[in-house]
């Protein structure tokens, strides 16, 4: 037997492939932002495209987040399909307005009849060193937001499988892009038939008895690593990629929070007012009786986000979820 | 040595950069708002263009009148009249085809009713038993939109579109003058004159932004002199003046429906009515201001003109205003009728499917229900 070495990808290689089949296979998506053209994008994630596509398929547009959905949301009136790269996680504030006040609910004020299938590519979270307002994890806000979707993948073929996902979706869906892991590798070969994967469903990353790590995005190559670290010192963790914020896959979560007794969410957005809240209420108010102890919450500190030179101690790191394993009551087992 | 020295020779020359760019002198507006009505331009109006301009507007000032009543009866939760401005509704709506596109405010529902929309689902924003009452695409109406500007880039988003489709689409959005103050505002006229879209923005400058004057909204030359910083042409135009509106905008949808791109017009108006039911112009206006606008209604103004030129008689009143009276009949006898309610179209369209959380919670709204019918509600 003769094993194909598949060459690895990144994950911006995926989105970039997942951008250009979403394209080729419909004619209604266009892509549009700043430096999407010429430039590929300041991460790449759309080299190529305006090349293969023309400018009208894939734009250039003025420097203006507002702008730039708002015209993105009277395309989708007009039956484009399209998708918005928003530059960085900070830079996307000002285009709320636009996006809570009518791509989250033009379908509601419209009874259906007016629906908005627009992506909007998010590169968000830290840990790559980047200075004031290039890297916030701005997911919270975007979950409080009624008839939006948020996705967010933390490997290359999700990247891949849920990016042709949200394109499809008939849905507003926010897509969020762990900056850090744009240059993650995985043996994925591009030219394999992709599965799309479907928006809403987490999955179970590593298998384990002793307690739940629930995380997604930039915080799931993390919390592998802490799992195995975990391993030293007896605990066999069970890791849960939510992939989909919104909508909230209760069902594997508290599955696997049912198996363990024992729940940590993860992530690097502030813990107060963030997802683990959410996260913390909707495992207990299922899981209760099958609870060891509190689900605790590992989070980003509750500070603007800090100066690179000190974002380390900021950012939930393997040790800081091994502490908050070794809270989780096992006195009460022994 | 200097820079200058190890450059060479000092050469007084333009930045490398820099190239000359559009000539502004054309984009301007004229100096004093265009006029039809009463001056020499009025004998080359279409005279069925002008008799139809005329039903509309008593059509418009009728709907406003019953609108404002219905609301003081509870009918409806609040209004905001557009009494006083009814030339720029009714000739926004007869200056588009039907393969056009209305971009609407709060304040324009007779500009949508003169396109189509039936007035009950044009009002049902505003009765607050639905958010926008009518389907879009029906007559080409884009929902009543709230936030202010928010609709402009919308428009130059659908126009765009279109045009990349190569349909032979026009857009034109209705933005106040307070709304010209927004971001918005300036995003949308920035990328339509980028884009070239073929779209035309009204601002019906009818002088306040609620209570506040345009002098303390912005310091322009005038409005209509914003369009010159994005490289497109402003006209400015009598807002009471029917005629003169309808042509300043339907020439704007020429010039755009032919790939010339987008036209922003400024309409000077005056909002007659308080800026809605709850609100309480005395505090912030004197009735004599109010009054000298009635010197200028533009009912009055074009009926003035028909009659003078022999193009309407009496007999042509009397119909125009029966014709309003049955539309305003119509329109009381069946927003009487209470709307019908269903709380389960609260989820109905949150989502193209609902979410499980959603059917978690739809399912408690039905158990609540259902326990409310049969009185075992705690």
């Amino acid at each position: 037997m003769t094993t194909v070495a598949v060459k690895p990808a990144t994950m911006a290689q995926a989105l970039t492939r997942a951008l250009r089949d979403a394209m080729a296979a419909d004619p209604a998506v266009h892509v549009m932002g700043e430096d999407v053209g010429t430039l590929g994008g300041v991460f790449r994630v759309t080299d190529g495209l305006a090349k293969e596509f023309g400018d009208d398929r894939c734009t250039d547009t003025p420097l203006a987040e507002a702008g730039i959905l708002g015209t993105a949301v009277g395309m989708a009136m007009y039956g484009l399909r399209p998708v918005v790269e928003m530059q960085f996680d900070a830079f996307a504030y000002p285009a709320f307005e636009q996006l809570i006040s009518h791509v989250s609910r033009m379908r509601n004020r419209t009874r259906g009849t007016m629906p908005l299938p627009i992506t909007i590519r998010v590169p968000y979270g830290g840990g790559i060193g980047g200075v004031e307002h290039h890297s916030d994890s701005s997911e919270a806000y975007y979950m409080a937001t009624p008839g939006l979707h948020v996705v967010t993948p933390a490997t290359v073929a999700d990247a891949y499988g849920l990016l042709r996902a949200a394109i499809a979706s008939d849905d507003p869906v926010v897509f969020l892009e762990p900056k850090r892991l744009y240059w993650s590798k995985d043996a994925w070969n591009p030219d394999d038939p992709q599965t799309v994967e479907p928006i809403g469903r987490a999955v179970v990353r590593r298998s384990g008895r002793s307690a739940t790590l629930i995380t997604y995005g930039p915080s799931v190559p993390v919390c592998l690593e802490a799992a195995e670290a975990a391993r030293a010192e007896g605990w066999d963790l069970e890791v849960v990629d939510l992939r989909s914020l919104v909508p909230f896959d209760d069902e594997t979560v508290c599955a696997s929070v049912r198996r363990t007794g024992r729940a940590v969410v993860v992530h690097e957005s502030g813990g107060f007012g963030g997802p683990g809240g959410e996260i913390a209420a909707r495992v207990t108010e299922r899981c209760f009786h099958h609870l060891e102890a509190p689900v605790l919450r590992v989070a980003g500190f509750d500070i603007p986000y800090p100066p690179p030179m000190l974002e380390k101690h900021h950012l939930p790191g393997v040790d800081r979820i091994l502490d908050a394993v070794a809270r989780l009551q096992w006195e009460a087992e022994s | 040595m200097t820079v200058m020295e190890q450059r060479g020779a000092y050469r007084p020359s333009p930045p490398p950069a820099w190239q000359p760019r559009t000539d502004p002198a054309p984009l301007l507006p004229d100096a004093a708002p265009y006029r039809v009505l009463g001056t020499e331009a009025a004998a080359k109006a279409d005279p069925e263009l002008l008799r139809r301009l005329y039903t509309q507007l008593v059509r418009g000032r009728r709907y406003n009148a019953q609108a404002t009543a219905l609301t003081k009866q509870g009918r409806l939760a609040v209004y905001p009249s557009s009494t006083g401005q009814e030339a720029c509704e009714v000739a926004a709506a007869l200056a588009l085809q039907d393969r056009d596109w209305l971009f609407p405010s709060y304040r324009d529902t007779l500009a949508a009713v003169v396109r189509g929309v039936d007035p009950v689902q044009a009002l049902t924003l505003l009765r607050g038993d639905w958010h926008t009452g009518y389907d879009p695409y029906a007559h080409r109406v884009a929902p009543l939109c709230t936030p202010l500007a928010t609709q402009l880039p919308h428009a130059v988003g659908l126009a765009h579109a279109a045009r990349l489709k190569g349909d032979d689409v026009v857009a034109l959005a209705l933005v106040g003058d307070g709304g010209t103050s927004e971001g918005d505002f300036h995003e949308a006229l920035n990328f339509a004159a980028v884009w070239q879209a073929p779209v035309v923005f009204l601002v019906q400058n009818n002088g306040f932004a609620i209570s506040v004057p345009l002098a303390k909204q912005t310091a322009a030359p005038s409005l209509a002199h914003k369009a010159v910083g994005y490289g497109m042409p402003g006209r400015l135009v009598d807002g009471n003046d029917a005629a003169a509106v309808h042509e300043v905008l339907a020439d704007a949808v020429r010039h755009a429906r032919a790939g010339g791109g987008p036209t922003l017009v400024e309409a000077v108006t005056y909002r007659m009515e308080a800026h809605t039911n709850a609100d309480d112009d005395k505090r912030y206006r004197p009735d004599s201001e109010v009054e000298a606008w009635r010197d200028h209604d533009p009912i009055a103004l074009l009926e003035r003109e028909l009659t003078e030129r022999g193009l309407i008689d009496e007999s042509g009143i009397v119909r125009a205003r029966e014709d309003a009276e049955a539309l305003a009949a119509d329109l009381r006898a069946r927003m009487n009728q209470d709307p019908v309610l269903d709380p389960r179209d609260l989820f109905a369209h949150v989502y193209a499917e609902p979410t499980p959380q959603l059917r978690e919670q739809q399912d408690q709204l039905n158990a609540e229900l259902q326990a409310e019918q049969e009185g075992t509600h705690r």
